[in-house]
């Protein structure tokens, strides 16, 4: 691992889907060692990023280079968590059966997990508080369980960097913190985290690096340089309501909640109001 | 046709029908799994239906009528269509469903119009291609089973050689392709397999109904099964038996084509399992409802009846089953619910026709509504 260069760097993607651009003209260089959210308004290609970093859907142009390398010769480096809902749960297999999955890449053709690939897995297992599960029919799992079990999954695959899609859909609160304080342990040991998120009150929070992102990259960089008023209000035009008091103090944010509407009353959305408005744009979800 | 029924283990043509149709039900049955999971049903009865003009076309290339030349043709036939439907998918805005429909039909009637011709062709006349269409097991000799054994043991080696990317492929694909394995190349592993299984099955079930071969097995042992290799095994034993039980019975009797009683014989499983099986079962289900039902109702029973004791001084006042029967409007069962509670210590009679709580029926009357306030808002 060369620690000069950044985990990931992205030079010039564009991703179109038919003739509408997904991605429109990408850059972006995500240092090691951070724990960066990609936020953005429903269809702005959060998702289609992430899949192209992996190289999941074909890019019309543009390189992805993971620590220096192209992706195809350090994509060993790389682990993916997916949506939850982009499997079917009532696939007749177990908890550790799956987390194993996380070794299929590394153990290659015709060999079968063994002792090794079952320890790993119920390691990984325990970090995301699941060992008492490992025989677990994974259709009997609620949703904050499942998104352990993929979590886990990218776990033992002992990555550098890793891609998460909404690792925070569907869970209740305390599985949200958890998840965090594993997030938190990843970067810092040294690992980088993207994670495509929706709460824009808690991207201070978690995060120390963020990206804004509509097809267009608005901005991505520290979280008290970029994660400002003025940005958001590019990200989201007009359309989106959140609060101007989840950015960080002192870059010019005005106590305005509602954004590029024209509506008056400022302050209206501020303090609880405004907590309420921000979930409400989490609520969304997309392909 | 076989007239030696006394012992089927002596008679040359019934031991070979039931190893040949056993065979070919175990390898369908294992490679049907990954096509269930993976939401493929139809893909079999494409793969079958596509094979039929290849059938035709090895005949009419190579005037051969051995099954070896005319089940490779099939098989490259049905590969060709499976490779079409992928192509669709892939480059067109046409859904696999419509892909698939297009290609079954397609092919199918292309195969149709081949056998039609084939049967005006004074020499070809005694082909006897027709079989390929709803199966003739009686038709099967020694050369047949060694060829269904085969192609079938390739089929289930390369499966177990490639087991775990099988599983990925079906169970999430797109995490497969991150992990650097080559899935599309794995899927056309897995298909060309899935034609492998099918194809051996077509001079014996047919292409008409082949497709059951690959669904029904699957379907009935997911029924009863959470593990991935219990319900290959399970799929295989299920196929190996409607093959076997129908490829028999058609070769008893005359002019009864295989096909249609094999898939007679599948589908008794199918409905078997749909019903009985433990969890999945709708036998099952309805059992569970039942019983929970019936320890609300009993539950409801004393409720009412400690709500009728408590306008008495004391709560063990009896009270008649016409009183706790007007309480319940007409759930019925209270006598038997009465009943239920007194076996339990929870109610006794007083009476004829009258029954009071006792002191155990009274705590559980309270916890019973203790909890009722706990939970509501």
């Amino acid at each position: 691992m060369t620690a000069e260069r950044p985990a990931i760097e992205v030079n010039d993607l564009t991703v179109a889907y038919r003739d509408r651009p997904a991605l429109w003209d990408i850059d972006l260089e995500v240092p090691s060692g951070v724990l960066m959210a990609i936020v953005g308004p429903n269809g702005a290609g959060k998702t289609t990023l992430i899949k192209a970093i992996l190289g999941l859907v074909r890019p019309a142009a543009g390189q992805v280079q993971i620590h220096g390398r192209p992706y195809e010769e350090n994509r060993r480096l790389v682990a993916y968590v997916p949506q939850r809902g982009s499997v079917d749960w009532d696939f007749p297999t177990n908890v550790l059966d799956v987390v194993m999955m996380g070794r299929y890449g590394a153990l290659g053709w015709f060999r079968r997990p063994g002792r090794r690939e079952r320890e790993l897995a119920m390691a990984a297992l325990e970090q995301v508080g699941m060992a008492a599960f490992a025989d677990r029919q994974i259709s009997q799992l609620s949703g904050g369980q499942q998104q352990r079990v993929f979590l886990a999954r990218a776990l033992v695959q002992d990555a550098q960097v890793y891609l998460m899609d909404e690792p925070f859909q569907g869970v209740d609160a305390r599985t949200e913190r958890a998840i965090v304080a594993l997030l938190q342990e990843l970067r810092a040991s040294g690992r980088t985290v993207l994670v495509v998120h929706h709460d824009l009150q808690t991207v201070p929070e978690y995060f120390d690096w963020v990206m804004l992102l509509n097809v267009r990259r608005i901005a991505s960089g520290p979280v008290d340089e970029v994660f400002t008023d003025r940005n958001l209000r590019l990200t989201y035009g007009g359309r989106v309501p959140f609060i101007a008091a989840v950015a960080p103090q002192g870059t010019g944010v005005g106590g305005d909640g509602r954004v590029g509407d024209g509506s008056p009353g400022p302050g209206r959305l501020a303090g609880e109001a405004g907590v309420a408005a921000a979930k409400r744009t989490a609520d969304g979800s997309e392909r | 046709m076989a007239e030696g029924l006394s012992l089927p283990v002596f008679d040359y043509t019934l031991r070979m029908v039931a190893l040949g149709s056993g065979a070919l039900g175990v390898v369908s049955g294992a490679l049907g799994v990954f096509a269930v999971l993976r939401k493929q049903g139809l893909l079999g009865d494409a793969i079958s239906h596509a094979a039929l003009p290849g059938i035709a076309l090895a005949f009419l290339l190579t005037g051969s009528r051995s099954t070896m030349v005319l089940v490779l043709g099939a098989a490259a036939a049905g590969w060709i269509g499976t490779l079409a439907v992928m192509q669709i998918v892939e480059r067109s805005r046409i859904k696999e469903d419509t892909a698939l429909g297009l290609i079954l039909s397609v092919f199918f009637g292309i195969g149709l119009v081949l056998l039609t011709y084939i049967q005006r062709v004074p020499t070809a006349s005694q082909a006897g291609l027709d079989r390929f269409l709803f199966g003739q097991a009686a038709a099967l000799v020694g050369r047949d089973v060694a060829l269904i054994a085969g192609l079938g043991a390739l089929a289930l080696l390369v499966t177990a050689l490639f087991w775990k990317e099988f599983k990925l492929l079906a169970f999430d694909r797109a995490f497969g392709e991150s992990l650097g394995i080559p899935m599309r190349t794995v899927d056309v592993v897995l298909t060309s397999v899935l034609v492998l299984a099918i194809v051996i099955g077509l001079q014996t079930v047919g292409v008409v109904l082949m497709s059951a071969m690959v669904v029904a097995p699957a379907a009935a042992a997911r029924q009863w099964t959470d593990r991935l290799g219990v319900m290959v095994l399970l799929s295989a034993a299920f196929g190996a038996l409607a093959g076997v039980s129908g490829a028999l019975v058609s070769s008893m009797v005359e002019r009864l084509p295989t096909g249609p009683t094999i898939v007679l014989c599948i589908s008794v499983i199918v409905l078997a399992s749909l019903l009985f099986a433990p969890n999945r079962g709708l036998v099952w289900n309805a059992a569970r409802r039942y019983r929970s039902r019936r320890r609300l109702r009993v539950q409801s029973v004393l409720v009412d009846l400690y709500a009728l004791a408590r306008q008495h001084e004391h709560l063990e006042h009896a009270h008649s089953t016409a009183a706790v029967r007007a309480m319940s409007y007409g759930r019925g069962g209270t006598l038997a619910s009465l009943r239920a509670l007194e076996q339990r210590g929870l109610v006794r009679r007083a009476g004829r026709d009258l029954w009071s709580l006792t002191p155990a029926g009274i705590r559980e009357a309270e916890s019973l509504l203790a909890v009722g306030d706990r939970e509501a808002p």
